[in-house]
């Protein structure tokens, strides 16, 4: 039976309707919303890839289930910026040239967003062990963690 | 938007693209605009293969080479639009579409620039010899007497735009080899470190990868995997599934199995749910003796690959021999993203998009599979995640179109789950390594031996996962492509050093346990592995400084150049290895390695600094010194970039990547059981480029990797006297080979 299920994205209200509401956040954002920063990496909580912000947690949304996203909001890749006007974060990743393919860096930025909301001028060890479960394959460890060193800079 | 991508059905008429082109205006008076729609040429010694000019003076580039997450889209446009003379931003780049760009061979072996990129830099050369004569007959000014600048041609007061010039049409020429290019002294793009173009979007969430690809109408599939490589299916439960909302069809093929469903999650919760039964199959050696199992293996011939003096005889005259075995696990590629494709059968027009490395391939082999003639085919490359060889993106088009055909041709999207890309993309095979020194009374190195248990052939196309399975045709697949050198794995088992008598030669296997495949730089990783450990294995017999001991056996002024500037970056003591006195439970060490790019090409040159804890047996990388010659550099940044991805990925690789396996499939599935490096692990990397312009440019997007494993290895042994000859070097296998010790 379809369902309806009432979310906040990106500060817009939206209603989706979904066979399933166990069903992943990932895809409800993916499929039915056609956002395209979270992305799937393993569905398995693994590699951070797929990860928003719910109210200003990083959470992995390949992990959580609809029913517990109800009255939260969801704050997307897209939702920081956009290439007119990125985030400061954003920012920071395109001055550091901080990308191979790109595909790690939705979780990345979600990541180094939450990080630089608590911790104003993080230690390369903390920015290390922030990003420690967002797997990078290409090797841009280092531009990466100079983006997050750049935006605590400017903020 | 920075990649043109067609998703019109009506873009394929006849079998090529319909494509809106003017004519070149030869004379003035000919300039009216007469747009014909006209197949494209897609001929590589043709221009407009890869260049077209419309009338708003846009730059069209196509390419046969993509961008696999490596840069190649802004290098390639600061290539064109230095040769042309025109803003970066109005060249625009269209890349691996079968009826649009050139067939350039699959984008692999680090030749995207050398050879692709050399290629277009010649179609712009001519172009532009082209336009400048067109603008001196029209503008009545001598062509010696013509300056170009941002796509205009000026001179006498009188200039035109290359849109005027073109006017309408094709170019028409064959590539000239003799147009002139650029002097690189004058260079404005090429060289400088142009910002990639697409991390804009890429960090604001804005590109479209192939994993976000959608055509109107689409349906979601999922594949469900045998649970053994070669088991038969034997039967379906269907009514496993029932009920599961979206579901529209399962689909059974031979062995091949998968689920076709209206939204991605019901194609998920199906694939998960259905009950099959598969035949036992246990065709895979035992792990644990895996490399009894290599050197058993059945050998179809030997390839001798160097051949100074007579080996055999000095070697088993000299007065001292050291010999080594060494061992280089099977690894997979990993992509972030798993392999997804999209594929739709529409009036008997076969169209796939995907993330394939090799378009014009992956179409002959989907007409093999499907039965279809070529030219129904259209193949298109979307950039997906980062992809270091060929891994499942060509399967996933395969997996896909079968889906397609089975639901009456409606577009089907493939998205593989982790354990489908862990579990069945093809993997890097293991390779084993024996190798033999002698040396003489005096401590010179006077033979040198090697033997490489390595598969034979690998260049041609890998076949298809959904073609095995459902008892498709998989080939012969008639390729335009010429080898010089078939046998990938056989690559750098040669060495740069100059020994009296030397052998290397390679047993080209018959088979290996794993449907296998390129993954970043493949032979050339191993063998220099092997090679450059061994190279300072003989050092430290002789008591000689590692740095010293190469450069004395090189007669390569280059590769000596480079050496010496890394001695300086890397700040390298003379002294022999292992280092003496050194106390404590965690020690330090350093090691040096060198590699010249299948002996004709790139230099790389890098010293590893490492902190080996005694107790645990973990290595933990610190630093990376690296020096890189690879001729003329396009952009310094990019290369810079690739270099860094390189080394890490490669410390990722040594240190913790082997592909477990029982004797029915592979098991390490995930993240968990298959880990990589992560940010707490990664060493900082110092890089030195070498710029050489007026240099041909070469690869950048895999030499570096070579040289990492034997860097580490020889940086243990200077730590603590223990030689690692087994990748990956787990804690587990330090401390046997501690205890071994
Ligand atoms: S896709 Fe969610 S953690 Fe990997
Ligand atoms: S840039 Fe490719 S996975 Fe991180």
């Amino acid at each position: 039976m379809p369902t309806s299920v009432l979310l906040d994205i990106n500060g817009r209200a939206v209603t989706i309707e979904v066979d399933d509401p166990g069903m992943p956040l990932l895809y409800a954002l993916r499929d039915h919303l056609e956002l395209k920063g979270p992305r799937f990496g393993c569905g398995l909580g693994q590699c951070g890839t797929c990860a928003v912000l719910l109210n200003g947690e990083p959470v992995l949304s390949c992990e959580t289930p609809l029913t517990k996203v109800a009255n939260k909001k969801v704050v997307t890749l897209e939702g920081l910026g956009s290439p007119e006007h990125p985030s400061p974060v954003q920012q920071a990743f395109i001055d550091e040239q901080a990308a191979q393919c790109g595909y790690c860096l939705n979780g990345m930025i979600i990541q180094a967003t939450a990080l630089l909301a608590t911790t104003k001028n993080p230690t390369v060890p903390q920015i290390k062990k922030a990003l420690a479960d967002n797997l990078c394959r290409c090797g841009t460890h280092l531009r990466i963690i100079r983006a997050v060193q750049r935006a605590a800079r400017n903020a | 938007m920075l990649d043109f991508v067609s998703t019109r059905r009506d873009v394929l008429k006849v079998g090529g693209a319909l494509v809106v082109t003017f004519t070149l205006a030869k004379k003035a008076c000919s300039a009216v605009a007469q747009s014909s729609a006209q197949k494209k040429t897609v001929a590589s010694d043709e221009v407009d293969g890869f260049l077209s000019i419309n009338a708003d003076g846009q730059v069209a580039l196509y390419s046969g080479k993509v961008d696999l997450g490596t840069g190649l889209r802004t290098a390639l446009t600061q290539i064109v639009a230095e040769e042309l003379d025109v803003p970066i931003d109005r060249v625009r780049l269209i890349q691996g579409d079968t009826a649009l760009t050139p067939d350039q061979g699959p984008t692999w072996g680090s030749f995207s620039i050398e050879i692709g990129g050399t290629r277009i830099r010649q179609a712009a050369a001519t172009a532009r010899k082209a336009l400048a004569e067109i603008a001196a007959d029209r503008l009545g000014v001598p062509t010696t007497e013509l300056r170009i600048e941002s796509g205009r041609v000026t001179g006498r007061g009188r200039s035109a735009s290359y849109a005027e010039l073109v006017g309408s049409g094709t170019f028409s020429l064959k590539i000239d080899d003799n147009a002139p290019t650029k002097n690189p002294s004058t260079y404005a793009v090429v060289g400088k470190p142009v910002a990639r173009l697409d991390i804009p979007e890429k960090a604001t969430g804005r590109f479209s990868y192939m994993h976000d690809f959608h055509v109107a109408g689409m349906l979601h599939g999922r594949v469900v995997r045998p649970l053994a490589i070669g088991a038969r299916l034997e039967s379906v439960d269907e009514s496993s599934v029932n009920g599961v909302p979206g579901l529209l069809k399962v689909v059974r093929e031979g062995d091949f199995l998968g689920v076709v469903a209206t939204t991605e999650w019901g194609a998920i919760q199906a694939a998960r749910k259905l009950k099959a039964t598969w035949s036992n199959w246990q065709g895979l050696p035992e792990r644990a003796r895996l490399w009894e199992h290599v050197r058993a293996t059945k050998i179809n011939s030997d390839l001798v690959t160097s051949n100074v003096g007579d080996s055999a005889k000095v070697l088993s005259d000299a007065p001292k021999r050291i010999s080594a075995t060494y061992d280089f696990a099977a690894q997979t590629h990993g992509s972030i993203g798993p392999s997804c494709a999209v594929v739709e059968i529409n009036d008997g027009r076969l169209t796939s998009w995907s993330a394939s490395q090799a378009t014009h391939r992956l179409r002959r082999q989907l007409a093999a599979m499907m039965d279809m003639p070529l030219d129904d085919i259209h193949c298109l490359y979307i950039e997906g995640s980062g992809c270091y060889g060929r891994n499942g993106h060509e399967d996933a088009a395969g997996d896909a179109a079968l889906l397609s055909r089975a639901v009456g041709g409606r577009p089907v999207r493939v998205q593989w789950m982790r354990a489908d890309e862990h579990g069945w993309a093809p993997k890097g095979p293991p390779v084993l390594v024996d190798l033999r020194a002698g040396v003489d009374g005096e401590g010179r190195v006077i033979a040198w031996e090697s033997e490489f248990f390595v598969p034979e052939g690998g260049l041609g196309p890998v076949p298809l996962i959904a073609a095995t399975l459902a008892g498709l045709s998989t080939g012969p697949i008639p390729e335009p492509y010429r080898f010089n050198f078939p046998n990938l794995m056989a690559f750098n088992a040669a060495i740069p050093y100059t020994f009296p008598n030397i052998t290397t030669a390679a047993h080209l296997l018959a088979e290996t346990p794993f449907r296998w495949s390129w993954i970043r730089s493949p032979g050339r990783l191993q063998n220099t592995f092997a090679n450059e450990c061994f190279v300072d294995e003989l050092a430290a017999f002789l008591g000689a400084d590692p740095l010293d001991f190469r450069l004395g056996h090189l007669d390569d002024p280059r590769g000596a150049e480079l050496l010496l500037r890394l001695a300086a970056l890397a700040k390298w003591e003379k002294r022999p290895t292992p280092r003496t006195g050194v106390k404590g439970d965690v020690v330090t060490g350093r090691g040096i390695s060198y590699v010249k790019y299948r002996l004709s090409r790139t230099y790389v040159g890098a010293v590893a600094e490492v902190e080996v804890d005694r107790r645990t047996g973990e290595i933990n990388v610190q630093r990376f010194f690296v020096v890189h010659d690879c001729g003329q550099i396009i952009n310094p940044d990019g290369v810079t970039n690739q270099i860094e991805g390189n080394i890490i990925q490669t410390v990722s690789r040594t240190l913790k990547e082997e592909v477990l396996f029982d004797r029915s499939a592979v098991t390490s599935l995930h993240w968990a059981t298959y880990p990589i490096l992560t940010f707490p692990e990664v060493p900082d990397v110092v890089i030195e480029l070498i710029d050489r312009p007026n240099e041909p440019p070469w690869g950048a997007g895999e030499p570096a990797a070579t040289i990492v494993p034997s860097a580490i290895s020889n940086a243990v042994f200077d730590a603590i006297g223990v030689r690692l000859r087994s990748v990956p070097f787990t804690p587990a296998k330090v401390m046997a080979a501690i205890e071994g010790h």
